[in-house]
């Protein structure tokens, strides 16, 4: 395995480097949560230089997008970043539906926007919480699971799976939420900010936390912009830029008095942490402000538009409904696509997560490329961990927030 | 609708960037081509550094995305492989997407990372899947995918299933690891 970093880092200049010394760490590492591998040149405890080596989950995901239907490819794209997969679901839809020129009904907008909040939270509680945990502070990453647990019930009660409910569908939702559903995300609504409190007061003022968070991994702005980082990372390092405010989708535009775009200026561990903390404030706000002005309706465009399965008592009952059916199912049938493709953007919680989409004029794409946020932020490894401590890497790879599974797709 | 209103405005100010490049490099330098909110300047392939490097001045500062596709049975498709540059403003929040297209054999295009270094990986993703290659990328090879792996998966003609890799897979010794 090839351990060049060809590029600005470049080894120490001395005529013995044999001081040097490489370490493996990974693929399988508590601290990597999943599957990936850096390969560390160390100068005693120093990092030279960090490669990182990736390609372990490669299980050629776009490749499958490109033979399974709109509908079908959504439970792939549960399983890119399975920490916040309703995310990836509305993202997907989102570029599938205008490239198909669908526009979505108010209700459908709104309980996709609940649920892009909710799996931001989610996101961004998981990556705090394991933060935390790889620095030593225990608690605070059970605090932050409770809190999970309860989203993955919202879910289950809605799609009726916990882990990937593959909610969404081409022109609305796989069904309509009930009031079960509605109650349990007042709830959650009302009791969030006490649990997100007790996180906060374990950490905010935590001498070993903020010790070994401060000053580490330090991304300018400028750097940023050019290694076209994007999200939590970007808006800590002070970059301006929410496409839930720039380019407004779903029903951010009515919700835009809910919520501020939440940034730091230092850019290290700590100020990517604090923006994750305070953007789920954010974020609860609009889920509240969504909620409250959910609007009645139904939930998926008009089954006569041929673009979303009619329900089940119209297939068995009428003769329309039935063929709208086969006209979705067969695969010589399905949706007509434009022969033309666009790129669709979303604010995921990681970051830009975004869809291009290739239409041939079927059902099925052409292309589906991902722009797994995650991929893009790894390649900032290298650059941040330059001259710290080994014991900095759990620090760093935990504030990136680097899901292995979207990172190789 | 508040998305058509967007749509107006997003394609009256790339008019205005597209007219501004025009001026700068010509006016037979690039196509356009607009789709919902979706704007794109189309070149050939020896063109498209002048162009990329033109909008980096103009002030798209960030590569979101860049990735490409193999439109080998694209209905009207003229060439092989397409790539894709999504750009950014970050100050002013426009989007630009150039597009251009290269052929077999030896699919070649230069490499953006003077302009932008965060094209490392996407770059090598590209030549990973499609194995299209860019010159002047101080670092291009696989990366998804072993180095030992001899074909690029994302092209049309490379079957889902595969080609038996999996099973005809050389084990790695330990020395050579």
């Amino acid at each position: 395995m090839p351990l060049e970093l060809a590029d600005a880092i470049a080894l120490p200049d001395s005529p013995e480097k044999d001081y040097l010394y490489t370490l493996n760490f990974g693929p399988q590492h508590p601290a990597t949560h999943t599957t990936l591998r850096l390969i560390l040149t160390l100068d005693g405890e120093t990092i030279v230089r960090a490669v990182p080596d990736i390609g372990y989950l490669h299980s050629g995901f776009e490749k499958l997008g490109e033979h399974l239907d709109f509908n079908q490819y959504v439970t792939i794209v549960d399983r890119m970043n399975y920490i916040s997969p309703v995310a990836n679901e509305i993202a997907w839809h989102n570029a599938v539906e205008k490239l198909l020129g669908i526009e979505l009904t108010p209700r459908a907008k709104y309980i996709r926007t609940i649920f892009a909040e909710l799996s931001r939270i989610h996101d961004h509680l998981l990556c705090c919480g394991a933060a935390a945990l790889d620095l030593g502070g225990f608690t605070a990453f059970l605090y932050a699971f409770y809190q999970r647990e309860k989203i993955y019930d919202i879910q289950e009660t809605a799609a009726g799976q916990r882990f990937h409910p593959s909610f969404t569908r081409v022109g609305g939702l796989m069904r309509d939420v009930d009031d079960d559903w509605i109650a349990k995300v007042r709830t959650f609504v009302k009791e969030f900010p006490k649990a997100h409190s007790d996180v906060r007061r374990l950490l905010d003022r935590n001498r070993i936390f903020i010790e070994r968070t401060q000053g580490i991994g330090v991304l300018t702005k400028e750097m940023a912009i050019n290694m076209s980082v994007t999200g939590p990372l970007a808006r800590s390092a002070g970059v301006v830029r929410d496409l839930r405010k720039d380019e407004p989708y779903l029903a951010y535009g009515d919700l835009a008095g809910a919520f501020k775009v939440v940034c730091a200026t230092d850019g290290d561990c700590f100020s990517r942490y604090l923006v994750r903390m305070e953007e789920m404030l954010h974020s609860l706000n609009i889920i509240n402000a969504a909620i409250e002005n959910l609007p009645t309706g139904p939930v998926n465009v008009d089954a006569n538009s041929k673009v979303v399965l009619p329900n089940q008592m119209s297939v068995y009952r009428s003769i329309e409904g039935l063929i709208h059916h086969f006209e979705l199912i067969m695969t010589n049938r399905q949706w007509k696509s434009p022969v033309e493709e666009c790129y669709a953007a979303t604010e995921s919680a990681n970051g830009e997560l975004a869809f291009y989409v290739v239409g041939d004029g079927s059902g099925t794409a052409y292309r589906a490329r991902t722009r797994p946020p995650a991929f893009i932020h790894f390649q900032l490894f290298p650059y941040l961990m330059q001259g710290h401590q080994l014991s900095d890497v759990v620090a760093v790879l935990g504030s990136l927030n680097i899901i292995a599974a979207e990172l190789d797709r | 609708m508040a998305d058509t209103e967007r749509i107006a405005v997003v394609r009256e100010r790339f008019d205005a960037t597209a007219s501004l490049l025009r001026g700068k490099l010509g006016s037979d330098v690039f196509t356009t081509s607009t789709f919902r909110d979706n704007c794109r300047l189309i070149a050939s392939s020896d063109k498209v550094y002048v162009i990329l490097e033109a909008c980096k001045l103009h002030g798209f500062d960030m590569l979101a995305d860049m990735s490409g596709a193999d439109y080998l049975h694209y209905p009207d498709a003229k060439d092989r492989y397409g790539v894709w540059y999504c750009l950014v403003n970050t100050s002013t929040g426009e989007r630009v997407i150039v597009k251009t297209y290269v052929n077999d054999p030896n699919p070649t295009l230069p490499s953006v990372y003077g302009l932008w270094k965060g094209c490392d990986w996407m770059e090598r993703e590209v030549y990973d899947m499609y194995g299209i290659e860019f010159k002047g990328h101080p670092d291009l090879r696989r990366i998804l995918l072993p180095d030992e792996f001899s074909s690029f998966p994302l092209r049309k003609d490379y079957p889902m299933r595969g080609k038996g890799e999996r099973h005809n897979f050389n084990p790695i010794l330990r020395s050579e690891s």
